[in-house]
């Protein structure tokens, strides 16, 4: 460095708009935690509300004396009343201690760190999968006008939007199918309807008429002039698309014998594992709401940055 | 697309008429077997055969459709009721109960829903009649399905609250429950009827849903969701192609339910 010259201060500057958006986030975190309580208090409230709550399949077993049926029955009345209940469980939650499983007989926590990786990976390829498909061809119809591309992807849509998840993951499992690209099909005809509305009432924009009359092409119309306008709307689609995945692998894990999450909840609603669908709900409501505000997050800072 | 949506509702009603007649049409009750004549191919007696437990698997295909084309719409009327009762009050006091309200719906809607439902389902006292399961299956549909109607209402009902003849309505006199029961309601009505008919193919799907994980009505009364599982052992007797007739009912039912809507009403 030169002397005698000042020396340049650095000062590190974020743009306006990331400011926003990093104060933004302890508040997101902040909605997140309350709302995953809430809605944790909300699960445990209809569980001991459940006219069966209570009640075992073991009190059904004939070898059972009067005594041990009734000792069984002392063992779940120990938690007198919703709200003790809900307390202890979250001063156990804060131990890290998520309970032990009933029906498996292994801690909560462990069958979800085991478990939890599976059906994140689905997801993450269903959702890959099912936006690109479903974005490519709805920018493909927009963009050519060509009917009959527009026919055969409505059906095809129509066809998907008309069949459970649980009937597809049937079909997987007859067609020896792999199954992890089922999510990709739940998603796609969601993706794809709203993608195709979005760009086709974006492309009829003035601004987009006035480029396109001004004779530019396809691709630059897209790119500089409907994507933008569509892209916020689009973003707050993606934590939509992950509630939507996480929905529809409980049938494809539970029928294609995939070892997630989604085959765990069945399994504990099959065996009545209260603990365990309670942790269960609350995991997928905080992914979710984790999905859900990284998605309008991103949508406001591309809102800020396009003004 | 009137053409669609005019054999759409056609279509509904015939179905409907078929279900209804049910008992008539049916050749046997949906639950008596014919043991000696388990998974036969079609025959006059049985027009889809009978399924592994010697049961009329055309008797059950009109049952289950009855049950579901039943008690799909009650639970989308529920929802619709709750979703007009949440979303219309909290659009219509505007404010902190607005706020308020919307923010519960916000809670509700972020809860992942089919989680819940088979937590609660798997919850039923183990000695539950058919009949009840499969009403408490679709009651617990319409009740936890009103969040994300509720929040179009409440924002239809912000907008007719703000509108001229609201206005003059309240300076006739009309206050409080007047106000919201003749001049806000019948001004929702459209926008409730749409949500009606979203509602009622969601739920039938989800019944499927649950019915094919062995969660839904129980057995014997045949549900949509039972009727769809039996597909599990369709590569074992391959070529029975009678077996998918439920599976093509099922989407042509839920296809006209979603051509019964205008472009317009159906959500982006």
């Amino acid at each position: 460095m030169q002397k005698g010259l000042a020396q340049p201060t650095i000062v590190w500057k974020l743009p306006a708009e990331d400011i926003d958006t990093l104060s933004a986030l302890p508040k997101l975190a902040a909605k997140i935690l309350v709302t995953v309580l809430i809605g944790g208090f909300l699960g445990a409230t209809l569980v001991r509300l459940a006219p069966g709550f209570g009640v075992d399949e073991e009190e059904l077993d004939a070898r059972l004396s009067d005594r041990s049926i009734q000792a069984l029955r002392e063992t779940r009345a120990n938690e007198p009343n919703l709200f003790v209940f809900y307390f202890r469980y979250l001063n156990r939650l804060a131990h890290g201690d998520l309970g032990t499983s009933r029906t498996l007989q292994r801690p909560v926590l462990q069958l979800i760190a085991e478990r939890l990786p599976e059906t994140l990976k689905s997801v993450a390829l269903g959702l890959a999968l099912g936006w690109s498909a479903g974005f490519l061809l709805a920018v493909a119809i927009v963009m050519s006008r060509a009917w009959l591309l527009d026919l055969v992807g409505s059906l095809l849509v129509g066809v998907l939007l008309c069949l459970p998840a649980a009937v597809l993951a049937l079909l997987f499992v007859l067609a020896q199918a792999p199954a992890r690209l089922l999510l990709g099909l739940v998603v796609f005809p969601k993706i794809f309807r709203y993608s195709r509305n979005l760009l086709a009432r974006s492309s009829a924009l003035p601004h987009v008429l006035t480029a396109r009359a001004k004779g530019l092409g396809n691709m630059r119309v897209l790119v500089w002039h409907i994507l933008p306008t569509a892209a916020p709307q689009l973003l707050a689609l993606l934590g939509v698309t992950v509630s939507v995945a996480f929905t529809a692998a409980i049938p494809m894990e539970a029928l294609c014998d995939i070892p997630g999450i989604g085959q765990l909840a069945w399994k504990a609603a099959l065996g009545r594992d209260v603990a365990l669908l309670v942790n269960l709900t609350m995991v997928v409501t905080l992914v979710t709401l984790v999905a859900n505000s990284a998605s309008d997050l991103m949508g406001r800072t591309f809102r800020t940055s396009e003004a | 697309m009137k053409w669609a949506r005019t054999t759409a509702i056609v279509f509904l009603l015939a179905v409907s008429a078929a279900c209804l007649l049910a008992n008539v049409i049916a050749p046997a009750s949906y639950a008596h077997q014919f043991r000696e004549e388990t998974n036969a191919s079609p025959s006059r007696q049985h027009p889809l055969g009978t399924d592994d437990l010697g049961r009329d698997r055309f008797a059950r295909v009109l049952y289950g459709t009855r049950v579901s084309l039943l008690l799909a719409p009650a639970a989308a009327l529920l929802t619709s009721l709750l979703a007009a009762f949440v979303g219309g009050i909290a659009g219509f006091a505007g404010g902190r109960v607005e706020r308020f309200v919307m923010a519960g719906t916000d809670l509700f809607l972020s809860l992942p829903w089919l989680f819940l439902l088979i937590t609660v389902r798997a919850l039923l006292p183990l000695n539950v009649s058919p009949i009840v399961s499969v009403l408490i299956t679709f009651a617990m549909l319409g009740c936890l399905g009103w969040a994300g109607a509720a929040r179009i209402i409440c924002a239809d009902a912000r907008a007719l609250a703000q509108s001229d003849f609201i206005l003059l309505a309240r300076a006739s006199g009309s206050t409080g429950f007047r106000l919201l029961w003749r001049h806000l309601v019948p001004n929702l009505k459209p926008v409730l009827f749409a949500q009606f008919w979203i509602s009622v193919p969601v739920f039938i799907l989800t019944e499927a849903n649950l019915g094919i994980l062995g969660l839904g009505v129980a057995e014997p009364l045949p549900s949509w969701g039972s009727l769809l599982r039996e597909l599990e052992s369709f590569s074992t007797i391959s070529g029975q192609a009678w077996q998918l007739v439920p599976l093509i009912l099922f989407i042509l039912v839920v296809s006209s339910f979603h051509l019964v809507l205008t472009k317009e009403e159906l959500p982006v």
